[in-house]
């Protein structure tokens, strides 16, 4: 009897393995590992994207995109992303969790309006900032207006463009943060809180010697996403510049759009894509080699 | 130290001026562009801020009974309840294989889905075009929702598969013993007891797929088959200047978005940010 019932057991297991696993395996071999694959390949030739590829120019794709200053120009901005990410956007949203995880009147109003901003379109918050900076309509120019001022058109001058840009950013993004340290302090031991409260910590010190080291593995999550989205960053670039002006505002993925995808030219552009690859998993795993051993 | 530690007013108070600061900051945008949709052109130039003098409630009336607008949340809609019903069967079935069956290289294959974690979609767009294009696809509803059901299955798969372990052993047991197959045990408990990660996790895919714009911005020439995101730059480009039009269009074009959001932001809130938490 037991014999049975182990073989027709296993019979059981291996059906539902083989019924279960194909699906998820074929897609994402099909449209996820083999493109990725291909832009390896595709990114040694001269190519747009019809017939097959079959100029073979080595690594020639990849001089044109290293020499290109607008490349370059991208390369630096998403530096200046992820640099404002760390120094303006998870301080803000530490600063925010520590306020907002305490239970008042209109904390958990709070807390959702600034996780809204999260959730909203990219593209419908780029719209919304276009219309804010708007040298005619816009709130900026309505300000500058109250002081009798010329409003300046952000978004039109090389040297203005990204900062504005990275004021957008925060605003859409640090929601995230902060719920991430809502989370995880509300999971902390209140335990070890009310222990240095009685030991005499207060206000400041408390949170800067017991509550922000407890969130050190939380920050470090942090940080990591705030890097690897900002490497991806597309969306909002296009409804507020779509990189310009004079290729000012690029982003790694906007210069690949705009020289790659729009003008097919496929190995081109799968030269970068292979860059921005190697970089997001360069970072993913030095970084988790060094700061999330334990985690 | 002593202004901010010792005086308890002095903290609240700072505490209080902060966060009317950031609350001015998230919420005017989203107010101005509320109500900018209710002005006329002239009105909005002279009054961004304020609430309207006239109320143009055409502005919004106009949009609502346009075929267009219907239209883009239409294909938006069925785009994402497509990606979110195709995600949660593929990734629950994988996520209960590697949850529950032991076999010899589970462990790799496992490995070699959650690779999936570290391409963002951008970086193969164009051959993702290419095999799309020669499968096909282009101008249809599947070419994207088939990318990106293959883009979110490592985050699906891997906050299923955590939950799916923790479900209670002796359930399996029990069912083992009276002689229930793994695949009537997935069909008739374990699916049932995981309601809330199933919510979850569509959710999290369906905010995601309302909101994308690359890949069918990519995939897509037929502006009948536009999602709201690339109809909205498209609306914008018309009316350039008519920001009146504009604010209301993308008002009702977040509206979706935002009552999702009060009704299922548990779901939300915990997905994506427990979806981040530890993988």
């Amino acid at each position: 009897m037991r014999i049975a019932t182990a073989r027709r057991f296993d019979t059981s297991k291996w059906a539902a393995v083989l019924l279960f696993l194909p699906p998820a395996l074929l897609l994402f071999t099909l449209f996820v590992v083999l493109p990725a694959g291909e832009a390896a390949w595709y990114s040694g030739f001269n190519w747009n994207g019809f017939g097959s590829p079959t100029r073979w120019v080595g690594l020639d794709n990849y001089r044109f995109v290293l020499e290109n200053r607008a490349f370059g120009n991208a390369i630096a901005n998403n530096l200046l992303v992820i640099a404002s990410s760390l120094l303006v956007q998870i301080p803000l949203a530490l600063a925010l969790a520590v306020i907002l995880a305490e239970r008042f009147r209109g904390a958990l109003a709070l807390r959702m309006l600034f996780f809204l901003p999260y959730i909203l379109a990219e593209i419908a918050t780029g719209m919304i900032f276009s219309f804010v900076y708007d040298g005619n309509y816009g709130l900026l120019a309505a300000i500058y207006g109250w002081f009798g001022a010329e409003a300046p058109h952000l978004l039109a001058s090389s040297s203005t463009a990204m900062p504005a840009i990275l004021v957008v950013i925060v605003w859409k993004y640090f929601g995230f943060h902060m719920m991430l340290f809502i989370a995880a302090l509300q999971g902390l031991d209140r335990g070890v809180i009310e222990a240095a409260k009685i030991d005499g910590a207060t206000g400041w010190q408390l949170q800067r010697h017991i509550v922000i080291p407890l969130l050190y593995p939380t920050i470090r999550l942090s940080i990591f996403f705030a890097v690897v989205g900002s490497l991806q960053l597309f969306d909002l670039i296009m409804p507020l510049t779509r990189g310009g002006p004079a290729d000012s505002s690029h982003t790694i993925v906007s210069f690949l759009y705009t020289f790659g995808v729009m003008r097919m030219r496929v190995g081109f552009g799968s030269a970068v894509g292979v860059i921005l690859f190697v970089l997001c998993a360069t970072f993913a795993f030095t970084y988790k080699r060094w700061f999330m051993r334990n985690e | 130290m002593s202004r901010l530690g010792c005086k308890v007013d002095g903290t609240a108070a700072f505490k209080t001026l902060f966060l009317g600061a950031v609350f001015l900051f998230v919420a005017t945008p989203l107010l101005a562009t509320l109500l900018g949709g209710f002005k006329s052109l002239g009105e909005l130039r002279t009054n961004p801020f304020g609430l309207p003098q006239i109320w143009e409630w055409r502005n919004y009336a106009d949009i609502l009974l346009s075929d267009r607008y219907w239209k883009l949340l239409g294909n938006s809609l069925a785009i994402a309840l497509l990606t979110v019903v195709l995600t949660l069967i593929v990734s629950s079935m994988a996520a209960f294989v590697f949850a529950h069956l032991r076999f010899f290289g589970r462990e790799m294959l496992f490995g070699y889905v959650t690779t999936g974690l570290l391409f963002p979609a951008a970086t193969a767009i164009l051959p993702l075009f290419i095999k799309v294009r020669d499968l096909g696809l282009l101008d249809s509803y599947s070419g994207i929702v088939l990318p990106q059901v293959a883009f979110g299955l490592a985050m699906s798969i891997l906050l299923l598969r955590r939950f799916f372990r923790d479900l209670p052993p002796e359930l399996l047991e029990a069912a083992v013993v009276d002689g229930c197959s793994y695949i009537g045990f997935f069909w008739h408990i374990t699916l049932p007891l995981s309601r809330p990660i199933l919510a979850t996790v569509g959710t999290i895919v369906f905010v995601h797929s309302w909101n994308a714009y690359l890949v069918p911005l990519v995939m897509l020439n037929n502006d009948r088959l536009y999602p709201w995101p690339l109809g909205i730059m498209v609306y914008q480009g018309e009316y350039s200047s008519e920001w009146n039009l504009i604010l209301a269009f993308i008002t009702l074009t977040i509206l979706p978005t935002v009552l999702l959001f009060l009704f299922a932001q548990k779901h939300i809130v915990a997905g994506l940010t427990a979806g981040a938490v530890k993988g």
